[in-house]
């Protein structure tokens, strides 16, 4: 008989849904279906069953093709290669639980790591940002129960976060939103007319690239003071009649995405909308979330914060203290500068996302690559080794986009002998130990 | 000054001898390290690349003769230093000169004594500098001048010269001295400033001095694009290192907080060179 | 090796009421024992002073405001992360340390246990994972309730015994340890950007006052006859005038009588009393209100205290206190960190210069140390600096040097900028009073573990009890004159014992011991009415299921579990 796993956290995106309702064969060895996620979320669980899956860890030969080899020859290797190096980037985390984090760090410090995670090539903007200025925020919770004025400035979610307007931002009728979407007024600010903008009751189209400008008009004008006739496409009049709107709000959010931290000035803008957000404040409530890609990366940010007081980007390399530096210890730099050995990527595709450059500059050194797919990472790394998935195979803690911490469940056993980020990383340590012991540091 | 009374220096010269692989941090490399050791002991000072740690004449011959204290201590490097980092980082007095481009912190945290590259620096350099003079020939990368991550105090003295170009996040933060730069500049230069003073001498691109609260901002060059929160309030003539001429005054950040002089708000100024 | 001999050392031990005696204490497998046989390791404790480890019982060390107190704060580990040689962790942070500086940081001073004073239910599970990384120390946390929706719901109604249930669930779920109240009714209004800065403010919309929510806490507190009292941080924090709300919160508890098994004799614990103890009507007029409040508090026999001490160094500040933090960042202009719960409660960050060049803060100062002389219990007054909010607890040295020789803290005083000033503002310079090591020991260890519920087996050296035990390189007879001498030996323990287990020696970590999370399980009977509420709430308001709530086994590896029986 089949069975129901309810109350299943969906490992894909920030919005952590953990409504999933999954059914399981009987021998807890086959996903048979998914309720309630989003179609990416689905996926995630029903590819678990697709043919195809790689078991065994695979070694890069010669000649560009790979052999498989055992766990413990990809973890003899992985360890040699990390003993060895001088400086080694150790990118990714951001697709795996929070325990796993706390391993690889442990590995990290002693073999002279840097730890970054998918913030870097993210939301990293908005984590400057809110280093520089704090963040005015609230868990999702609230935006259901209290919000009547919401923002979406930058972001799509009907792309990306696909249930989080109606669980939580647009539709949801909350404690003291009991009408709905019809008790909020929705704003989209965007370069363009998106689907989320259709959602909403007014788009405002910002000329790409001037974000920072508009924002800054949006605090001048709430002050009362002096306006330019247009900001980046938009009249002063509209801008004044905006803020004056929002002035009457009970309580108000703004979510922003890549449309803010990756146009120029990246982590200016969303300084900016921060200070936006703060001067709102001194009228009536306000608040301002970032919608956070993966499922895990706020997770990483929480451990590497507190293990080691950053959210990304933290150099160990010296092994005795702990250094961040944006710019100089975020992955795309160390790869551009060619300033790391080795690299060790886990729970990430930088091969699909980093820039051109920094993938040729890692694939010219020794690479280990841990996912539980073949990806463009993996093509270009001398060892892949596969892994359970987080969140279907085997539980996890990972954080929400508001920094809520949900335990994923294990919904179905992993393939015959794959080990969990957990165990392989515990092996990796055992094994950094014993060759340090053997003076291999 | 008379020749008579120009300081005497003693100065110990490092010439590189080969380049790091990666980046060799340099932290060391200044003339408080160096006061009152001996060539011998300079050459066995520290430097990491990496979790490597290897030692200064590993990397530079050592010759000459420091001072007994950082002021009477003057440093020259000759060879590739565009790997080396933390060059006259920390420094409180003394002299280094480098005919090289450098990396990144050259100069950051600097509150004394005289530093000169000969060529171009890369980001994070003078960063939250307190005092002295940093003259840098060639071009310079992000974040010149400006403060470490999410702290509010930045440059607070000292004269900080760049005489080739500037790239973006220049001098963020910045409460006080001096910064100058010759050629141009990219975007976001002296954002939320609260004292001090920036001259830009070419363009200065765009969001200059984006949410200012006070202090002042010179730019001779073109501004492709003018913040919003900056309102024309006239004209006025001034000469400004050593530039007489007129300029268009302005007073921003607006969608900033101000502080207030006997109830009467104090804003930022940026003047635009007619 | 699990048996030892303390030989020699100075005892003091308010549980036994030994006074600096040369004792000898004897540790059997993580135990005080009578005696222990002639192959004991010998630990020479000859001119030290020897009291049992000390518990911290406010600080904030691990949960989300902590965390995003660290990393929004680079700056904080600038130049101060580092390692020592041997088997401890990178070590960063100076206002707000990593985990694993803050469990070897405690353990170097001679604490054994710290209580995390605020943890939001919805986030419990960060929370337990920032203890299960804290090294050495056993820890607890206190979730908080005091602008929790049930909490106002049933308090308005008057529904003690579904206040209890509801408080028992959360306990459980969260693994937590007590009824914390934070700004009461203030919080929930702050999700409107509004407070409570009386207790006569109603709450919008669930229109109940601070004062009911105090009061009603109090009583199901009792009902359940939990370890700790209600642990109160009253509204109106930090703002001149305040004392007067202090004694009106405090009042409350007049009348009520401690319900126990735990040996606990105070039904109300208030919290960082120094920033709740001004009077004047400004920041120019602004006074100490220490005497009126300490007055009042040595009377009452059922309220304890914690200091929360300003160390006049740069800090963060950061509480539930949502509305309070927002009005801070209005004076400092420094960045502002803030979180609203939904359904529970709020948190704020900013960081803090108490520059002892402001006549203000440096009143503060003083407040902070009249507290302590002005009290006449030692085992109901304990010091904290509400870490890090009035300062890092890595500065407790620097507070016993202040509280323990006049001489070291009048040179403070007098030598500040605007010392006239401040010495007009406060009562501090009058006062001769010298905290003694007995003392001492009352108020960091005996003192707190009585008041937590704890005291059976913590905070004394008596046989039967945890061997949680401190060696100081004191010499009471010649006990160290200047400030420095004083803060050095506090701040590195000569020897730690951790359930019998040898866990810092001269300062060094060598061992990480068995650290336990502590946790209270209250059995309370079957409450139809308050499941079904939950339920409701889960289904309709808050953002995650109700199945996804409680903090997971895995979490707390090794947890001593305090049970009560509230079914009677």
């Amino acid at each position: 008989m089949p069975k129901e796993v309810t109350d299943v956290i969906c490992p894909f995106c920030g919005t952590l849904c953990d409504d999933l309702v999954v059914s399981v064969s009987d021998d807890n060895k086959t996903i048979l279906g998914v309720k309630n996620a989003c179609a990416i979320g689905a996926e995630k669980f029903n590819h678990q069953r697709m043919p195809g899956r790689v078991k065994r860890p695979r070694m890069r030969q010669a000649d560009g093709t790979y052999k498989e080899i055992t766990y413990d020859e990809a973890i003899d290797w992985t360890a040699k290669m990390l003993v060895k190096s001088r400086k080694t980037l150790m990118y990714g985390w951001a697709s795996t639980s929070c325990q796993a984090m706390s391993i690889g760090h442990e590995i990290a410090e002693k073999v002279g790591g840097i730890v970054d995670n998918c913030a870097t090539v993210c939301h990293g903007s908005s984590l400057i940002a809110i280093e520089d200025v704090g963040v005015p925020s609230c868990t999702l919770g609230e935006v259901k129960n209290r919000a009547d004025r919401v923002i979406f400035w930058g972001c799509n979610p009907a792309h990306a976060h696909p249930r989080h307007m109606s669980r939580y931002s647009i539709f949801p009728r909350g404690f003291f939103t009991v009408k709905g979407h019809k008790g909020r007024k929705i704003y989209a600010i965007d370069c363009r007319y998106t689907d989320t903008a259709k959602c909403a009751d007014e788009f405002i189209q910002v000329q790409q690239g001037y974000d920072y400008e508009l924002l800054n008009a949006f605090r001048t004008a709430a002050r009362g003071e002096w306006l330019p006739d247009t900001v980046g496409g938009v009249p002063k009049e509209k801008i004044i009649e905006i803020v004056e709107d929002l002035k009457t709000a009970r309580f108000g959010i703004i979510f922003f995405g890549m449309g803010l931290t990756h146009t120029m000035g990246r982590n200016h803008n969303i300084d900016i909308a921060i200070n936006l957000t703060r001067d709102m404040n001194d009228f009536t409530k306000f608040a301002i979330m970032a919608m956070r890609g993966h499922w895990n990366v706020t997770g990483s940010g929480q451990v590497l914060g507190w293990q080691y007081g950053f959210p990304y980007a933290v150099d160990l390399s010296r092994r005795d203290q702990a250094r961040h530096q944006t710019g100089e210890t975020t992955s795309v730099d160390l790869l551009n500068r060619n300033e790391v050995e080795a690299c060790f990527y886990i729970a990430t595709d930088p091969g699909a996302h980093f820039p051109v450059d920094a993938m040729i500059s890692s694939s010219r050194k020794p690479t280990v690559c841990i996912d539980p797919h073949i990806n463009c990472t993996t093509e270009i790394s001398d060892i892949h080794i596969p892994v359970a998935l987080v969140g279907v195979e085997v539980g996890g803690c990972a954080y929400r986009m508001d920094n809520v911490p949900i335990e994923t469940r294990k919904v179905v056993d992993p393939p015959e002998g794959v080990l969990t980020d957990e165990e392989l990383l515990t092996k990796i340590n055992h094994r950094v130990d014993e060759l340090l012991a053997k003076g291999g540091a | 000054m008379r020749p008579s009374e120009v300081k005497k220096m003693n100065t110990i010269t490092l010439t590189v001898k080969k380049t790091p692989e990666l980046f060799l941090e340099c932290e060391h490399v200044n003339p408080d390290a160096f006061a009152g050791k001996t060539p011998d002991q300079i050459a066995k000072l520290g430097a990491y690349q990496g979790k490597e740690i290897s030692t200064l004449g590993e990397y530079f011959t050592v010759a000459g003769e420091a001072g007994a204290t950082a002021a009477d201590t003057k440093i020259v490097i000759n060879g590739d230093c565009t790997k080396m980092k933390y060059i006259g980082a920390k420094m409180t007095a003394g002299e280094v000169v480098v005919n090289s481009t450098c990396d990144m912190y050259t100069g950051s945290w600097m509150s004394g004594g005289k530093l000169l590259v000969k060529g171009n620096v890369h980001s994070f350099c003078g960063l939250a500098m307190k005092g002295g003079e940093f003259t840098v020939e060639g071009n310079a990368g992000n974040y010149l001048g400006a403060a470490y991550r999410g702290d509010w105090r930045g440059m607070s003295g000292g004269i900080l010269r760049v005489k080739g170009n500037a790239g973006s996040d220049v001098a963020t933060f910045m409460t006080g001295g001096e910064l100058i730069v010759e050629g141009n500049v990219d975007i976001h230069i002296g954002t939320h400033m609260e004292g001090g003073r920036i001259v830009v001498k070419g363009n200065a691109n765009r969001r200059v001095a984006g949410q200012m609260v006070k202090g002042e901002v010179y730019v001779f060059g073109a501004i492709n694009v003018m913040m919003p929160g900056f309102k024309k309030i006239g004209e006025t003539e001034l000469e400004v290192d050593g530039t007489k001429a007129r300029f268009t005054e302005y007073t921003g950040d607006m969608g900033e907080r101000h502080p207030t002089r006997k109830g009467v708000p104090v804003y930022g100024r940026l003047y635009m060179k007619n | 090796m699990s048996e030892f001999i303390i030989k020699n050392g100075h005892v003091f031990d308010p549980v036994q009421g030994i006074k600096g005696d040369k004792k000898d204490i004897a540790v059997k497998d993580g135990k005080i024992v009578d005696k222990v046989g002639s192959g004991a390791k010998v630990i020479d404790a000859k001119d030290k002073t020897v009291m049992a480890g000390a518990l911290e019982i406010h600080a904030h060390v691990a949960g989300p405001k902590v965390n995003a107190g660290r990393w929004y704060r680079p700056e904080d580990k600038h130049f101060d992360s580092h390692k020592t040689a041997g088997i401890t962790r990178i070590e960063g942070g100076k206002s707000i340390p990593t985990v694993f500086k803050t469990g070897y940081e405690y353990a170097r001073m001679g604490f054994t246990f710290a209580m995390e004073a605020a943890m939001p239910p919805l986030y419990a599970r960060h929370v337990h994972e920032e203890i299960h990384d804290t090294p050495i120390i056993d820890e607890a946390a206190l979730p908080v309730f005091g602008n929790n929706w049930f909490i106002l719901e049933y308090l308005k109604n008057q529904e003690i015994e579904n206040t209890a249930a509801y408080i028992a669930w959360i306990l459980r779920q969260t693994k937590g340890y007590g009824v914390k109240c934070v700004n009461p009714g203030g919080t929930e209004a702050w999700a409107w950007g509004l407070n409570c800065l009386t207790i006569h403010d109603p709450v919008p919309y669930f229109d109940i006052t601070p004062g009911e929510i105090i009061k009603g806490l109090i009583e199901a507190n009792e009902y359940l006859g939990l370890p700790h009292s209600m642990h109160l941080h009253q509204n109106d924090l930090g703002n001149p005038g305040n004392y007067k709300t202090t004694l009106d919160s405090l009042k409350l508890a007049e009348g009520i009588k401690p319900k126990n098994n735990f040996g606990r004799e105070q039904v109300l614990h208030s919290t960082h009393l120094q920033f709740h103890s001004y009077k004047g009507t400004n920041w120019g007029d602004f006074e100490s209100g220490a005497k009126e409040v300490m007055d009042y508090v040595n009377r009452q026999k059922n309220l304890t205290i914690d200091t929360g001490n300003v160390t006049l160094d740069e800090t963060t500040t950061m509480t539930a206190d949502g509305p309070f933090e927002h009005h801070l960042h209005g004076l400092n202009h420094l960045k502002w960190f803030n979180v609203d719960v939904e359904l529970e409660t709020a948190a704020g960050i900013v960081p803090f210069i108490y520059d002892p060049s402001n006549a203000v803060f440096c009143c503060q100062w003083a407040v902070g140390l009249e507290i302590p002389l002005y009290a006449k219990d030692p085992m109901r007054c304990f010091i904290t600096t509400d870490h890090p909010n009035a300062g890092p607890f890595t500065r407790y040295p620097r507070v016993y040097s202040w509280l323990m020789s006049k001489k070291v803290r009048d040179e403070l005083l007098n030598g500040f900028k605007k010392a006239d000033k401040v010495i007009g503002a406060t009562n501090l310079a009058n006062m001769d009073r010298e905290i003694t090591l007995y003392e001492l020991a009352a108020m960091t260890r005996a003192g707190p573990a009585k008041a937590l519920g704890l005291a059976k087996d913590y905070g004394g050296l008596a046989p039967g009890m945890n061997a949680d035990i401190a060696i100081y390189n004191i010499n009471p007879d010649k006990f160290p004159s200047t400030g420095p001498e004083i803060e050095k030996a506090f701040a590195q323990v000569a020897c730690l014992f951790k359930d019998g287990k040898i866990c810092v020696e001269d300062g060094k970590v060598v061992d990480m011991g068995h650290k336990k999370t502590f946790w209270v399980d209250a059995k309370v009977n079957e409450n139809k009415q308050v499941m079904h509420d939950i339920k409701e709430k889960f289904l309709r308001y808050y953002s995650i299921n109700e199945n996804n709530y409680p903090v997971p086994e895995s979490y707390a590896p090794h947890q001593h579990i305090i049970a009560v029986d509230a079914t009677q």
